[in-house]
């Protein structure tokens, strides 16, 4: 069963000329690791923070997110209060800036399940403690407060408090964004065994490819609020259908191929204060012909793989080809 | 090997108890690029600052050209020519421009007070060109220019001095990365074109392997491993920098082995 399922997404801000997110459908089975990729812009942090209500002042959601079967958009403050502390929850990208500084680390573990008469106090604080020895905290963090650990710390608290409600489902939001490489490794050896243990799914949102191909299992390309592509990871970044995705991958420095000179996609994303007609990527596209300009392109399979979707005119012929040496 | 445009001899910062840098020495040969990589708190960006002067060493030294650059200066003139020798480009470009100034008086305020009494309608005209930006951008405030154009300002405004030295710091750090590689083949272009020495710190590997020649890891304070760029990506001898590169990920990855490493280390 999908623990997430995203049909037809569009999400219009105040004063822009096109949704900031259009026609976005995506799902997370249980226990499962799904990527979302993009650049700033793309729509990929608001689609997941959509996930959960949280959406900014003025904009409207239409379409449907279904949550463990229950539809998010149509849900009133209290059943979205509830969502967020038992069925979903969320690990930002910078804990100092998503926990309170003056309250105790034991505090803000609790309160969610607290306030919301899941479980009594001393229950509470025992899953608390019991947590926090999963990530890898002392339990003693209990009673310090935020200003007192490390960043990576403070990143594996904001994991446990995500845990305290028993989730279906994880929303992580560039998470290991803010911290160096080797405490990233730690972090996602953490989120690859907790989801083991747990089967919770998680939908993982980063701008950084190849940690997308490292964790997920299924990876979605966003660009200009679409989904460009879609599919198993290996399969995706080996055989990319999309130019986007293939510019993608080619912009990327790596460690294997140092020295050598980078092929950029030129010029940048459209803005949300211009219209669009026919594919969003076609002024930047290498392979762009007329038709790109004029129809949108629907997502289509690469042949004899249905579950690689790509969203481009000319995606079977790039998917045909030889695997992308990028 | 040409003749080393800046030498750090030493350099040793602490703030309280803390050894932020501790006994750093490196060189950086005329038109060469030099990668500084470190973790937060390895003394990279501290390093960075001592030798741009933006911050003090306790001990050690600075050499540019050859000749010391010393830590406090006298007068207007000896303060410019003390600026034109090292340049810094920053990581945010939202915050390193002055909002209310236009990309042209950006370029003509600095050109004006380093060359006072020249025409600088041509020398900005360069400029502009050689960091790619239209004649459109320059009449624009930094608000409405994208992340990889105010990047592009900012290194237009350092290049505008002719400096010998150009310090980046983790300056593509906050970029995307189709932007990002726009920006680091652009800086690979400046260098062909001019003489220029780039100091570039970052975080990132796979960044160093594409714009140095020559790396020092940093851990701590103090230098572990110092070498060629590709020896050191192909062939790490420190256990720091084995670390850095397993960490860095990619299919097959194993984050586990990687914190059990670390932790071991």
């Amino acid at each position: 069963m999908n623990v997430l399922d995203i049909t037809d997404l569009r999400i219009i801000l105040p004063g822009s000329a096109r949704p900031v997110v259009d026609g976005v459908g995506l799902t997370v089975a249980a226990g499962e690791t799904v990527a979302l990729v993009g650049e700033s812009g793309s729509g990929k942090t608001l689609t997941s923070r959509s996930v959960l209500g949280l959406l900014p002042p003025g904009a409207r959601a239409e379409g449907s997110i279904r949550v463990a079967g229950d539809d998010v958009v149509t849900m009133d403050s209290a059943r979205l209060r509830a969502l967020r502390t038992s069925t979903a929850a969320m690990i930002f990208q910078d804990p100092r800036a998503a926990i309170n500084p003056l309250r105790r680390i034991g505090d803000f573990l609790t309160e969610g399940v607290v306030s919301n008469k899941t479980l009594k106090r001393a229950t509470a604080t025992a899953r608390a403690s019991e947590l926090l020895r999963a990530v890898g905290v002392d339990e003693g963090a209990l009673r310090r407060y935020p200003g007192q650990v490390s960043g990576g710390m403070l990143q594996r608290v904001m994991i446990a408090a995500a845990l305290m409600g028993d989730p279906a489902l994880l929303l992580a939001d560039e998470p290991t964004t803010a911290l160096d490489v080797t405490t990233q490794a730690e972090v996602i050896a953490l989120l690859t065994r907790l989801r083991e243990r747990f089967g919770t799914g998680m939908l993982f949102v980063t701008h950084d490819l190849d940690l997308a191909a490292a964790i997920s299992d299924r990876v979605y390309v966003m660009y200009a609020g679409r989904i460009a592509e879609t599919g198993p990871a290996t399969e995706l970044f080996a055989r990319p259908g999309h130019p986007y995705t293939a510019g993608l991958l080619a912009s990327t420095p790596r460690l294997d191929a140092p020295g050598r000179r980078l092929t950029a996609i030129d010029g940048r994303p459209p803005d949300l204060r211009t219209a669009l007609t026919g594919c969003p990527f076609a002024p930047r596209c290498p392979s762009s012909t007329e038709i790109c300009g004029e129809r949108a392109p629907l997502p289509t399979a690469a042949p004899g793989r249905p579950d690689h979707r790509f969203a481009c005119h000319h995606g079977r012929r790039l998917a045909e080809g030889s695997p992308a040496d990028a | 090997m040409p003749e080393p445009v800046l030498e750090a001899v030493n350099l040793t910062r602490a703030f309280g108890a803390v050894r932020a840098v501790d006994g750093v020495s490196f060189t950086l040969p005329k038109g060469g690029s030099l990668g500084i990589v470190g973790e937060s708190g390895s003394g990279k960006t501290t390093t960075a600052r001592i030798v741009v002067g933006l911050e003090q060493a306790d001990d050690g030294q600075i050499l540019v050209d050859g000749r010391p650059r010393t830590a406090r200066v006298r007068g207007r003139a000896a303060r410019l020519a003390r600026a034109r020798e090292v340049q810094m480009v920053f990581q945010d470009p939202f915050l390193s421009l002055d909002p209310r100034l236009s990309v042209e008086a950006v370029l003509r305020e600095t050109l004006r007070l380093h060359f006072p009494g020249a025409d600088h309608a041509p020398r900005i005209r360069q400029l502009l060109d050689q960091v790619g930006l239209g004649t459109r951008a320059a009449d624009a405030l930094p608000r409405r220019l994208s992340g990889g154009q105010r990047q592009r300002v900012a290194i237009a405004r350092a290049l505008a001095v002719e400096p010998a030295v150009l310090v980046l710091d983790e300056a593509v750090a906050a970029l995307d990365v189709s932007v990002q590689a726009q920006i680091l083949n652009l800086l690979a272009d400046i260098r062909e074109q001019t003489s220029i020495g780039y100091l570039f710190i970052t975080h990132d590997l796979a960044v160093v392997g594409c714009v140095t020649d020559d790396v020092i890891v940093m851990r701590r304070g103090a230098v572990v491993e110092a070498g060629a760029t590709a020896e050191v990506l192909n062939a790490p001898r420190h256990p720091y920098t084995r670390l850095l590169l397993a960490s860095v990920p990619r299919p097959g990855w194993n984050p586990g082995r990687i914190a059990a490493e670390r932790r071991a280390l």
